[in-house]
């Protein structure tokens, strides 16, 4: 088998299927969209070739550097919370009562689609029904906000349920990586004295720091193109004023029936992602790995 | 050994490449001789059940008429459906026949050569069925592309008993109406439920003010470029609705809320009044999932009027959604045929089954009909003018810059001016 695992053509072979189904469904697409970024096409009738027209309209297009600071402000947010979701997974990996109980209703917004998130949080942000502004009048705040519908408050409102919908996955991941440390080093810490802060600080988090490079990568990155939650609970509004980098490719190409302009956003947008992840991964990059 | 490993692989290799290649062709098998129609609209089981109910009966009697011709169903909610089509389009799939808007909607679709003339359907059988006018919204360079369905028109609706408790009358006048709304809002009742989620919402607020201020033309020539958002009347409009928000007349958060939202608190009797279009009528006569007492303690008025001025006869309103036959269709004539046979029996249909009002005649004193749908066919009967959806008279960018500045009107973020300048400067791209 070594042999074979050491022919270039059979690694070759290997990769051949996995390759082309992706050139099929992501490079080509990819490639395609860039393409469509050089048309003035309404997406319907004839194209037209443009060149760079529609790339050059972008980058002095306020309104999508608008949406490019909400999808940073929302993709900052989500690396900060990463922090709390490690401490949450801290505590929950210790041996702490109902931690199993916990852990699994931590899980449970993954569950649901987001659209029933975005129904369920519709309700709970409601204006004048909704449980949250019914608890805010409870507790005697006169004249709660209407989270959706303020400019200054709608974009942070709706990080809420994009947070809580992403924590139990977060959690998850870093629950596993720290049940992968062998007890024996926490053991041989404690020994030595070691206080549990100490503990977590000095031990643990060093040892799954490669996993947490990963979750900051994927947290940045999908937040960076985060696109549901956000359509189907303010569709960008109050006027933009919760409007994404995707949602606003989208409401391009489809509302605005500019199918070439929303291409080059979207193109745009794969820049952007792969710009901000090859920073990432070089600021995060460290020589030496530690291993158990 | 590992030569046998090698040829495995390969034959693995090779079958996944087949799979892959197996994905594309062979996939028309539409019967031997006998044809099919595809159809693809837009009123799922769930949510517009009655409607649903009244296509699957029109398309059995359609195919109990011609035994050589299928009808293939699609159905899809309305945004989905949206997204789908211009999908479909793009890549040149349209189906035979499926479901189009008026104006500024259609217009891509007529430039891209995507939808055919039906001129002939219409001057053949159809011939002075519709309400007079309707299908002109359908028309581009003087061929009509869609046949209208529904026919709307907006009204106020509102709850005679939250009126009665707190002893007011229907208004006549816009002072009138701003009494109801000071009223209302200092007896702790939420005056107007609006959900401005959607924008066109509170688009037909403005249109009803820029039509009763400036005339029934104002709005059409500032759109078709004759005239201008600049235009004092349309100004005005704009500030009148920023004077409503200052009244508290709309429910609170009015702008983060949907349609169906606001339309929930208007049915519940959180708030007292709705401006809505009469395809929800039957949600206020015919519809057996409402309860009877509310059904009855709903009444509608028309638009008052501002200053005295503007025809309160004059109604903002329009074609809802009509039929298409795609332009590169294989059994054209058989999908005019369908589209012209669906749209008569449409006509019948809908009045009695759906309470909806089509965009064919209806004689209403030969039908049993709620009193509500009567008095709006009146209405409609005597309209001196009904002027078109603006985000549907409007093309479609230039309707995104009008709904994302009626919310930002609302919101009280831009003045009445600047809500001009953006329209001006829209439609001069």
């Amino acid at each position: 088998m070594d042999k074979v695992m050491s022919n270039k053509w059979i690694i070759g072979l290997y990769i051949l299927p996995a390759f082309l189904l992706i050139s099929i469904f992501i490079f080509i697409p990819l490639l395609l969209s860039g393409y469509y970024g050089l048309m003035d096409w309404d997406g319907i009738g004839a194209m037209k070739y443009i060149g760079m027209e529609n790339y050059f309209n972008a980058i002095q297009d306020g309104l999508f550097w608008e949406s490019a600071l909400h999808s940073f402000l929302l993709a900052l947010f989500s690396t900060v919370s990463l922090i709390a979701y490690l401490a949450i997974s801290l505590v929950l990996a210790s041996k702490i009562k109902g931690s199993n109980l916990l852990r699994k209703i931590y899980l449970i917004p993954m569950l649901l689609s987001s659209v029933a998130i975005a129904q369920l949080w519709i309700k709970v942000f409601h204006p004048s029904n909704g449980i949250l502004n019914s608890m805010l009048a409870l507790v005697g705040v006169e004249n709660p906000p209407a989270w959706l519908a303020e400019p200054t408050v709608v974009l942070y409102a709706i990080f809420i349920p994009i947070l809580w919908q992403y924590a139990g996955f977060y959690i998850l991941i870093y629950y596993a990586a720290l049940k992968n440390i062998p007890e024996s080093i926490v053991e041989a810490a404690r020994i030595d004295g070691a206080t549990p802060l100490q503990i977590a600080y000095r031990i643990k988090l060093p040892l799954i720091m490669g996993v947490v490079k990963v979750t900051i990568v994927l947290a940045v990155v999908g937040s960076l193109k985060y696109f549901d939650l956000i359509y189907v609970m303010t569709g960008g509004g109050p006027n933009g004023a919760s409007e994404v980098m995707a949602s606003y490719m989208y409401k391009l190409a489809f509302s605005s029936n500019d199918f070439g302009y929303g291409s080059a956003i979207g193109f745009l947008l794969l820049l952007i992602t792969l710009i901000v992840t090859v920073i990432i991964r070089k600021v995060t990059a460290s020589k030496e790995e530690l291993q158990y | 050994m590992s030569k046998k490993k090698a040829v495995t692989i390969f034959f693995a290799v090779i079958s996944s490449l087949l799979l892959i290649s197996g994905c594309s062709g062979s996939d028309d098998v539409s019967g031997s001789d006998g044809k099919t129609i595809e159809f693809m609209h837009l009123w799922p089981e769930g949510s517009s059940k009655q409607h649903n109910e009244i296509v699957q009966d029109i398309v059995a009697d359609f195919e109990a008429e011609n035994p050589d011709v299928k009808v293939k169903l699609e159905v899809m909610s309305n945004e989905q459906y949206k997204d789908k089509i211009k999908v479909l389009s793009t890549s040149n799939e349209l189906p035979d026949v499926g479901m189009t808007w008026a104006a500024g909607y259609l217009e891509p679709y007529v430039e891209g050569e995507k939808f055919a003339p039906l001129d002939d359907v219409l001057e053949g059988d159809l011939k002075d069925s519709f309400v007079s006018g309707i299908p002109e919204a359908y028309a581009i360079d003087g061929s009509t592309y869609g046949l209208p369905l529904e026919l709307n028109v907006a009204s106020i609706f509102y709850n005679k008993k939250i009126f009665e408790e707190n002893g007011l009358e229907v208004p006549k006048t816009y002072e009138e109406f701003q009494d109801v709304v000071k009223t209302l809002s200092e007896n702790g009742v939420a005056p107007i439920a609006l959900g401005n989620k959607d924008r066109w919402t509170g688009s037909l607020w403005y249109m009803y003010f820029a039509d009763r201020i400036g005339g029934g033309d104002a709005l059409t020539n500032a759109i078709s470029g004759s005239g201008s958002f600049k235009d004092p009347a349309l100004v005005s409009a704009a500030e009148e609705v920023q004077n409503m928000v200052d009244m508290d007349a709309f429910v609170k958060g009015f702008n983060g809320l949907s349609d169906e939202e606001a339309k929930s608190m208007f049915m519940n009797e959180q708030a007292a009044m709705y401006l809505i279009a009469t395809w929800d009528l039957p949600n206020y006569t015919t519809n057996e999932d409402v309860l009877q007492e509310f059904r009855d303690s709903v009444g509608y008025f028309p638009f008052p009027t501002v200053d005295g001025k503007g025809d309160m006869s004059s109604y903002v309103g329009g074609p809802g959604v009509g039929l298409f036959v795609a332009e590169d269709s294989d059994v054209k004539e058989e999908a005019k045929e369908f589209v012209s046979f669906f749209v008569q029996e449409w006509g019948k249909k809908s009045v009695t089954e759906a309470g909806v009002i089509p965009a064919t005649k209806v004689d209403a004193a030969s039908l049993d009909l709620p009193k509500m749908y009567v008095d709006v066919l009146d209405d409609l009967n005597n309209a001196s003018n009904i002027t078109l959806f603006a985000d549907v008279q409007m093309s479609a960018d230039v309707a995104q810059v009008h709904l994302d500045m009626i919310q930002s009107l609302f919101g009280k973020e831009v003045t009445p001016e600047e809500f001009a300048e953006k329209h001006e400067a829209a439609l001069s791209k």
